[in-house]
């Protein structure tokens, strides 16, 4: 196995069903001779995982007899949920986690203040509705939102867009 | 936060207890005694590019640093006491972003400084007197209207800031700020949308709202007054003015009239930290250099 494809296998600490290069985490493997160097990328300044995600790449690694492992962090640029992959959104959908939708794109000047709901095309990861609800924008992770669906009556997980 | 478990006992070798599987070497990290925190730029290039005065780095990361480390811990004490689970988890995700905000930028602020202290020396090896926050950072608050007033200034001033520092000089910290920005654009968004449904909500909520408003306002000129080491905050105080304004407006609460802060930004501080830092560096001082 290439070292790239052992680093494909690692999952995501919080969010078990998806991997951390499906996330967008990963931003580099590079392999030379015995050697590896992996380059990742926290998702928010203060991840509590990060430790546990370079424990879980090295390890991964020294198993599958690479002797040389470095990880490495990189700050910039700043990661987006728009890294997310085809397969990662499908993933954290069948988990019943809304996948994001496009990071917002921010015209020049002030970054815009929101006072109301943001209108949103979250879709409900149960029963498919369109029409759903923000409960609130802090989940149990800083990366996810609280959601509802009136449809089918059952609240959700969304992450959200940055 | 510098943990390790180095010196467990060889009695507790994973295949001599029923816990083996629970004590797995290679597994240490998922565990709070073998964390291990390390550097949380851990592989960021550490040198600082030429032309770039260390001093004036040095003491900017450590002010802004210090802001969000007080806050963040401030923030820490209203979980278990919010009004509901839903504002606990937002104040808990806040203040987690803070917390890592705090130490990318300590961490930045020793390498600049070079002396050779990292973010637990900068953080739980220092007196009141060291800290360089705003006092707006270290008020306590009387209630829930207090602490969203607070928020709004604090997290609408560095949001303002951080967007400049975008293009800092220092490629460190001008990727702390880009990340910090996505952040803190979400926090101001929380503690407007709070201080609207109160200003604009029942006659209480109202009153109490403006109460809070008034109490934050004296402290709100401090974080003007040191913009000029290392960087110019220019169109900081007029998107602050702004934003500020436009929230108020939208809770139906007078725009006060903004005093000038007090002379020496920075240099003094309220009893309220004496307090903070008596909690927060308690074990660490009463254990120095303690492994679990």
């Amino acid at each position: 196995m290439t070292a790239q494809a052992v680093v494909g296998t690692v999952t995501d600490p919080e969010l078990p069903m998806v991997t951390l290069a499906e996330l967008g985490i990963v931003r580099e493997v590079r392999q030379d001779g015995d050697g590896v160097v992996v380059t990742i990328t926290p998702t928010y300044s203060g991840c509590p995982a990060m430790e546990s995600i370079r424990a879980d790449i090295a390890t991964a690694l020294r198993r599958a007899g690479f002797a040389q492992v470095e990880v490495r962090t990189v700050l910039a640029p700043a990661w987006t949920t728009d890294w997310i992959s085809e397969s990662g959104r499908r993933k954290l959908a069948e988990a019943g986690i809304a996948p994001p939708g496009a990071a917002p794109r921010r015209a020049a000047g002030p970054i815009p203040l929101t006072l109301t709901p943001r209108p949103s095309a979250v879709r409900c990861p149960r029963c498919g509705s369109a029409e759903t609800e923000a409960v609130a924008a802090f989940g149990a992770t800083a990366c996810r939102e609280l959601r509802r669906c009136p449809a089918c009556r059952e609240p959700f997980e969304h992450m959200k867009e940055i | 936060m510098a943990f390790d478990d180095t010196a467990r006992p060889a009695s507790s070798a994973p295949e001599t207890t029923a816990y083996g599987a629970l004590t797995d070497h290679e597994d240490d990290a998922r565990w709070a005694y073998g964390t291990g925190f390390t550097d949380p730029l851990h592989g960021v290039p550490a040198e600082i590019p030429d032309g770039i005065d260390r001093a004036d780095l040095a003491a900017f990361c450590l002010a802004l640093g210090d802001d969000a480390l007080i806050m963040s811990h401030r923030l820490q004490q209203w979980v278990t006491r919010a009004p509901e689970l839903e504002d606990e988890l937002a104040l808990a995700n806040i203040g987690l972003d803070l917390l890592g905000q705090a130490r990318l930028l300590l961490t930045r602020a020793g390498e600049a400084e070079g002396a050779g202290r990292d973010e637990d020396d900068l953080a739980y090896r220092r007196e009141p007197h060291e800290f360089r926050n705003v006092r707006l950072a270290e008020l306590a608050d009387a209630d829930f209207a207090h602490l969203v007033a607070r928020l709004l200034v604090f997290s609408t001033w560095r949001l303002a800031l951080f967007d400049r520092l975008t293009s800092a000089a220092d490629p460190v910290l001008a990727a702390i700020a880009a990340k910090g920005v996505k952040e803190m654009t979400y926090h101001r968004d929380y503690a407007a949308q709070w201080v609207v449904r109160l200003g604009d909500g029942t006659a209480v909520s109202h009153e109490r709202m403006v109460a809070a408003i008034t109490a934050v306002v004296p402290f709100i000129g401090e974080l003007f007054q040191d913009d000029a080491v290392f960087f110019q905050g220019d169109g900081v105080r007029a998107e602050f003015d702004t934003v500020f304004a436009q929230v108020l407006t939208a809770a139906t609460i007078d725009v006060p009239v903004i005093p000038a802060g007090p002379p020496g930004a920075r240099d003094g501080h309220t009893a309220a930290l004496t307090e903070i830092l008596a909690e927060m560096q308690e074990l660490a001082r009463a254990v120095p250099g303690g492994s679990w």
